[in-house]
């Protein structure tokens, strides 16, 4: 049986393969698809941590942070077409338009 | 070696495998589907920790909803064929540095704590469990979510709408 560390490893593995996508996609669509990562990995640590713990609380939080997660990709890629019909780019750094 | 223990590894690798070709991957749209593959993953993690309620969830919601609408975003603005969709990576060494001191740090967290407890046995049926949950202590915030999704549905329709 495999104990919490390894599922907790493996959501700490996948978070940061996350951000390192975050940080290094010039693509706006490319940061969103990280921050997919990221949230995923939440989700497999607090599911873990509920089984191990024999809690329900956080699964009823994984359920509430996936559909948290779908409305936020949605307004997100709405975002992402809309600079895009104005600025015919979704590359993140000439999106610089707030740039002092 | 027990059958739940061959199982973890296989969908470790395969997770992790497909969430670097996530970030690697010069093709957005290969990029995507990688990501259809690393969320389709975690949902066996959930059904390797014995919840089938959000195994389904997960198909549904991520592998199903989201992986539509990032590939309806990616039509939208990109040109399938040529080379625009391909795409370049910055700063690797600094992400790469940035990522491997996130993870050392959470790891040696992980280390120190005291989370080396035996895994308990499944007694109550979970699904049920959650739905009791869902309209008992946390009928609230199920409504407040309601609300959230009409907001986000509204949002997106007036961003995204045309100008006429």
């Amino acid at each position: 049986m495999m104990g919490l560390p390894a599922y907790l490893v493996l959501g700490a593995l996948v978070f940061s393969i996350g951000l390192f996508g975050v940080l290094t996609r010039r693509n706006a669509v490319g940061i969103l698809l990280g921050i997919e990562l990221m949230l995923n990995a939440v989700n497999i640590n607090l599911v873990a941590f509920a089984r191990f713990n024999g809690d329900l609380t956080g699964l009823v939080f994984t359920l509430f942070t996936i559909s948290i997660t779908v409305a936020e990709v949605a307004v997100g890629l709405a975002i992402v077409i809309a600079i895009f019909r104005v600025r015919r780019t979704v590359e993140a750094d000439r999106l610089d338009l707030l740039r002092g | 070696m027990t059958l739940e223990t061959v199982g973890f590894w296989v969908v470790a690798a395969v997770l992790l495998a497909s969430s670097l070709a996530v970030v690697l991957t010069p093709n957005l749209f290969h990029a995507v589907l990688y990501l259809a593959a690393a969320l389709v993953a975690t949902g066996v993690v959930f059904l390797l920790l014995d919840q089938p309620f959000l195994f389904a969830v997960q198909l549904l919601l991520y592998a199903g909803g989201v992986v539509t609408i990032v590939v309806f975003a990616i039509m939208l603005t990109e040109r399938l064929v040529g080379e625009r969709i391909a795409q370049t990576s910055r700063h690797l060494v600094n992400g790469a540095l940035v990522s491997a001191a996130v993870f050392v740090g959470i790891a040696g967290f992980l280390l120190q704590a005291p989370i080396g407890a035996p895994r308990p046995a499944q007694t109550v049926d979970t699904t049920a469990a959650i739905g009791r949950a869902l309209v008992g202590s946390f009928a609230v915030t199920l409504e407040l979510l309601g609300v959230l999704l009409v907001a986000a549905l509204l949002g997106a329709l007036y961003l995204a709408r045309s100008e006429e």
